[in-house]
């Protein structure tokens, strides 16, 4: 036993951590041919993007290893002291960091820096799993509101730097609470929140006019509200026993009246709440509004991916997203997927799909089979986080999610995310590795 | 396991692979069906860029440049690049107030930041030398060569016309045209705008998102050259046309002189005329507007083509062609001059034809015309007079009368020929008779002619009854052909032999004693033949109008001169059309008291 314990590599899942070498390999290649300069076409090339991200990739699997040679223990043990120790960061950022793209989110010199925020997410996770595994799931109130609190307070200090992409991040952790026994009627009435507020801003400047008079879509919309709950009523009292009858048209008149103030308070805080460019965001996705200038990012990425067709234009040879032509801005970051779509066409992006796919089903079976419920927990979390960005990053670029700056997980080019990432990951990989160790 | 939750893994895997299949079916049809975003991608990064053609140049019919093409600079802008700078100095430098520096530069950015738009248009070539030494401290601007349009010798701005750029109507009726282009607005440009304008090429670029070139696409491959527009070798003689010009000044009026031979126009003076470099340039809309409004002599109106005038006298040689042709009148016809039928002036008795147009007697061509109109075809005089008006109008419109002669420039005049339709609609179908428009005999009342027509009538004379369609295009292209319709002969239905009378008679009106043209006198050598006119001007003076063709046999010019407010014909458009004849003939000027005669008269405004 002892010689295979000391083997570090000894039982860990190789189709994790394959897929992440390739995806690494996979993401370095790309930004090599999306930030390719004429005239420094070495690609360790220190001063450019793909020379620095060689470097972190480097400095991740040295990371990767070392995690792997620490006992799996100290993360469950350590938890909270991880936790506690980003959320200090993420407290000195606001006072000591610096200033990037508008958010004190920074600590660096020079072309390198670390972003806290990065570091939050597995902290995050530790400390989320490390909490469910030790108490009895939701079996007091004061324990949910202490499991929502540990996932606020980041998000919170994050939300002050301000950066609001990777704040959303934290809502990836919702599906773990759901897995956990969260009422799944708390993620229905949040699909119907969400659809509710999109088809209430979809008919916000829409009018029906019909015998002369012009009626708000909006109204209509509430109307129709009226109209189910008249319906409703009319159900409960031919279908419904008379003792229930009382308590049912409570609740559908609660329903009706809930659903409209909710209208109201969508589009109060649509008109009130959120800036000038979060509204052009959302309106452009709706499709309510067309605008060159604001909707430029998706119009650009839309193209260069759309102009990949099915087998892309060639390694290097993409003509909208790269550094020679910028005419997809960012597109060695939030926009990089555009560069694989253009030079890989469909051929290309699907695989993409389908390996990230891979990789989160395999995290999720890999979850299961643990013994250890602080593991397993671990696990879900670190699948809900990958799958999260990669729906709003891919989901951006392809116009069917909002543009919210977030990284696409190995392919996206930076440092603090790649090792996030790789931290993330990692953990998971050695405390799986361990699992037949854990005693039920 | 005995976990509670544990089918709620299925949601979740199902939600991961829902969204991962949503993603491939969104990708599928975005990169593999919808061809929208192709198209979008060719359009941000490939950038079709259009090289205007260099305008045809346009000569006269000895090989003379008339109209050239000069270079111009238009400064561009591209608001995004332009970086903090010394606005004053720049203002300076390109001679724009602080102002006008502000209201171009919101124009600019009102139109895009990043592509470059006109800040400052046609900058003459030797100030862009001066400006563009100073331009690279100032990011953002670059230059834009444009070719206009450069007159050597201001002369012919009538016929030659000139350009500007396109409107938004001609934009969307012809899509060979981008904004800023340049098109024929007036003249042989415009008539000739096909073949003058060429063929633009096209140059593929890759371009970045700030609109920098990047490479040529393809390393050229799709691209192709800008073909110049075709030479225009016009009939025009520069140095008549400027002569006619410059003996037109103080005048109102034209001149056209045609080579009978071949309907070429050899000049086309209308006067005042004007100077065509004002129409080129960054005061081409200031000028024009001068020109156009306010100036009450209209010298950018083509008199040439355009103005309409009674003929006068000149009109009883296609009275006498006609009465010949039909055998009512013959050489030694004799009609009294008979004061009361239509007034005359006093001149010998008429003993023939020809003494009748050498003494243009009113009289004799009222009574010659009943003759032409009234052949007795029926019992009713009002019916007589319809069927000889109906023949007659026929016969008038052989001479290319009444009708837009086919001239190779837009905006011609017809003129007008009264027929029965007109007397109908003006008296009453069957109430009228020959004495209700006698006026037509001697060329007044209704009868309208345009100076080109009677330039053209000159040529028929010469050539004995034939012309060619006069035109201003010798040939297209240095080795081209001449178009088409003006190599159609068009007959008169005058038999030729009529005309040696007529030729005869107008010989005798410039060469005899008695005759109302002796002005227009050369020398033995050269024989002018020519008819006098006086054109009835109910706003004023009568015009002075005078048509000859010389030498007699084997004429090399036929010629109209008509003078506003001039009185007679035979006072001042006489010795004009001598002097044009002698200069094109001889290439001299015989008779310099003439000339001087000619020059220091003031007709537009008499001391």
């Amino acid at each position: 036993m002892r010689s295979k314990t000391e083997n570090i590599f000894y039982n860990i899942d190789w189709s994790i951590t394959g897929l992440y070498i390739l995806l690494v390999l996979l993401g370095w290649l790309n930004l090599y041919s999306a930030s390719y300069n004429d005239e420094h076409p070495y690609i360790l090339d220190q001063s450019q993007e793909y020379g620095k991200q060689f470097t972190w990739i480097v400095v991740s699997f040295v990371l990767a290893i070392v995690i792997l040679v620490t006992e799996g223990g100290f993360y469950s043990t350590f938890a909270y002291y991880i936790y506690g120790l980003v959320s200090i960061m993420l407290i000195a950022v606001l006072l000591f960091g610096t200033v990037k793209n508008g958010a004190r989110s920074w600590f660096g010199v020079g072309g390198f820096g670390i972003q806290p925020s990065e570091f939050a997410k597995f902290a995050t996770a530790l400390a989320i799993s490390r909490y469910l595994s030790t108490r009895d799931r939701f079996a007091k109130s004061k324990y949910k509101l202490m499991a929502a609190g540990i996932i606020v307070l980041p998000a919170l200090l994050i939300l002050l730097q301000p950066d609001a992409g990777t704040v959303l991040v934290f809502f990836s952790f919702v599906f773990v609470l759901y897995l956990e026994g969260l009422s799944g009627n708390i993620l229905l009435l949040a699909l119907l929140g969400v659809v509710m507020s999109v088809v209430s801003l979809l008919l916000k400047d829409t009018t029906l006019e019909g015998f002369g008079v012009a009626i708000s879509g909006q109204i209509i919309l509430m109307g129709f509200l009226v109209l189910i709950g008249i319906a409703g009523g009319w159900v409960i009292r031919s279908y419904v026993y008379p003792r229930r009858r009382k308590r049912a048209y409570l609740n559908l008149m609660a329903s009706v009246g809930i659903s409209i103030g909710f209208i109201f308070v969508v589009n109060l805080s649509f008109t009130h709440l959120l800036k000038q460019h979060q509204r052009d965001r959302i309106e452009i996705l709706l499709g309510l509004k067309f605008d060159k200038d604001k909707g430029y990012n998706v119009h650009q990425a839309m193209a260069a991916i759309g102009s990949g067709g099915w087998t892309g234009k060639g390694y290097q040879k993409g003509t909208l997203s790269n550094n020679k032509f910028k005419h997809v801005p960012m597109q060695s970051t939030d926009f990089i997927f555009c560069s694989v779509g253009e030079e890989w066409g469909f051929m290309g992006t699907s695989v993409l799909i389908i390996l990230f796919l891979t990789l989160l089903i395999r995290l999720v079976m890999v979850a299961e089979r643990q013994r250890s419920k602080f593991t397993r927990l671990y696990g879900y979390s670190v699948a809900c986080i990958l799958f999260y960005h990669l729906m709003i990053n891919v989901g951006m670029t392809i116009g069917l999610a909002p543009v919210i700056g977030i990284p696409l997980p190995f392919f996206s080019y930076g440092g603090s995310s790649l090792l996030g990432f790789t931290i993330l990951l990692f953990i998971f990989v050695k405390l799986d590795s361990e699992r037949l160790e854990v005693l039920r | 396991m005995n976990q509670p939750y544990a089918n709620r893994k299925y949601i979740i895997l199902l939600v991961f692979i829902s969204v991962g299949l949503i993603f491939v079916v969104r990708l599928f049809y975005l990169q593999g069906i919808d061809d929208k975003w192709k198209i979008a991608a060719h359009e941000i990064s490939e950038n079709k860029q259009r090289i205007r053609p260099e305008r045809g140049e346009i000569y006269d019919r000895n090989g003379a440049l008339l109209v050239a093409n000069v270079p111009v600079y238009d400064l561009l802008v591209t608001p995004g690049l332009v970086k903090e700078m010394d606005t004053l100095s720049f203002c300076e430098l390109v001679g724009i107030t602080k102002e006008g520096f502000m209201t171009r530069m919101a124009k600019a950015k009102h139109y895009t930041r990043w592509k470059a738009s006109a800040f400052e248009k046609q900058i003459p070539a030797e100030e862009h030398a001066r400006i563009r030494e100073q331009l690279y401290k100032y990011p953002g601007f670059e230059w834009d060569l444009r070719i206009l349009r450069g007159y050597p010798d201001p002369i012919g701005p009538h016929a030659l016309g000139y350009i500007g750029e396109v409107n938004q109507a001609q934009l969307d009726a012809d899509n060979f045209y981008r904004r800023g282009d340049y098109i024929g607005i007036n003249g042989i440009e415009k008539y000739y705008e096909n073949q003058l304008r060429g063929q633009p090429g096209v140059r593929y670029i890759l371009r970045d998102a700030f609109n920098n070139e990047v490479i040529s696409y393809k390393e050229g491959r799709y691209d192709t050259m800008a073909i110049p527009g075709t030479d225009l070798y016009t009939t025009l003689d520069a140095g008549l046309q400027a002569y006619g010009e410059w003996l037109m000044e103080n005048k109102k009026g034209s001149i056209v002189a045609i080579e009978p031979a071949t309907g070429e126009i050899l000049a086309m003076v209308s006067s005042p005329t004007y100077d065509p470099n004002l129409l080129i340039g960054r005061d081409r809309s200031r000028n024009y507007a001068a020109l156009a409004q306010n100036d009450s002599l209209r010298p950018l109106f083509n008199r040439a083509t355009m103005a309409p005038y009674p003929p006068g006298s000149i009109f009883k040689l296609v009275q006498a062609l006609i009465g010949l042709q039909d055998g009512v009148l013959f050489e030694n016809s004799r009609f009294p001059c008979n004061k009361a039928l239509v007034g005359c002036h006093d001149h010998s008795h008429s003993k023939s034809i020809i003494q009748a147009i050498q003494h243009s007697c009113n009289p004799y061509f009222y009574s010659a015309t009943q003759k032409v109109i009234n052949k007795g075809r029926s019992k009713s005089i009002f019916k007589d007079t319809e069927m000889g008006l109906a023949g007659w109008k026929t016969q008038v419109q052989s001479f290319g009368l009444g009708r837009r002669l086919q001239i190779d420039l837009p905006n011609i005049k017809g003129g007008y020929i009264p027929g029965v339709d007109f007397y109908d609609r003006m008296y009453g179908k069957g109430r009228w008779a020959y004495s209700t428009i006698r006026s037509i005999s001697i060329g007044q009342g209704e009868v309208q002619v345009i100076p080109i027509q009677m330039a053209n009538l000159a040529a028929i004379v010469a050539n004995e009854g034939w012309y060619y369609t006069p035109h201003l295009a010798k040939k297209i292209a240095r080795n081209g052909n001449k178009p088409e319709p003006f190599r159609i002969r068009h007959t008169t239905t005058i038999d030729p032999k009529y005309f040696l009378m007529v030729k005869e008679a107008m010989r005798r009106v410039v060469q005899e004693p008695g005759g109302t043209a002796r002005l227009a006198r050369i020398n033995a050598a050269t024989i002018v033949c020519g008819k006098t006119g006086t054109a009835q001007n109910p706003h004023g003076k009568d015009h002075s109008v005078f048509i000859a063709f010389a030498p007699m046999d084997h004429p090399r010019i036929a010629i109209a001169v008509f003078i506003e407010n001039a009185g007679f014909g035979g006072t001042y458009a006489a010795p004009v059309a001598s002097l044009m004849i002698d200069k094109y003939i001889n290439d001299t000027v015989s008779d310099p008291r003439k000339e001087k005669y000619i020059r220091e008269v003031n007709l537009i405004d008499p001391k």
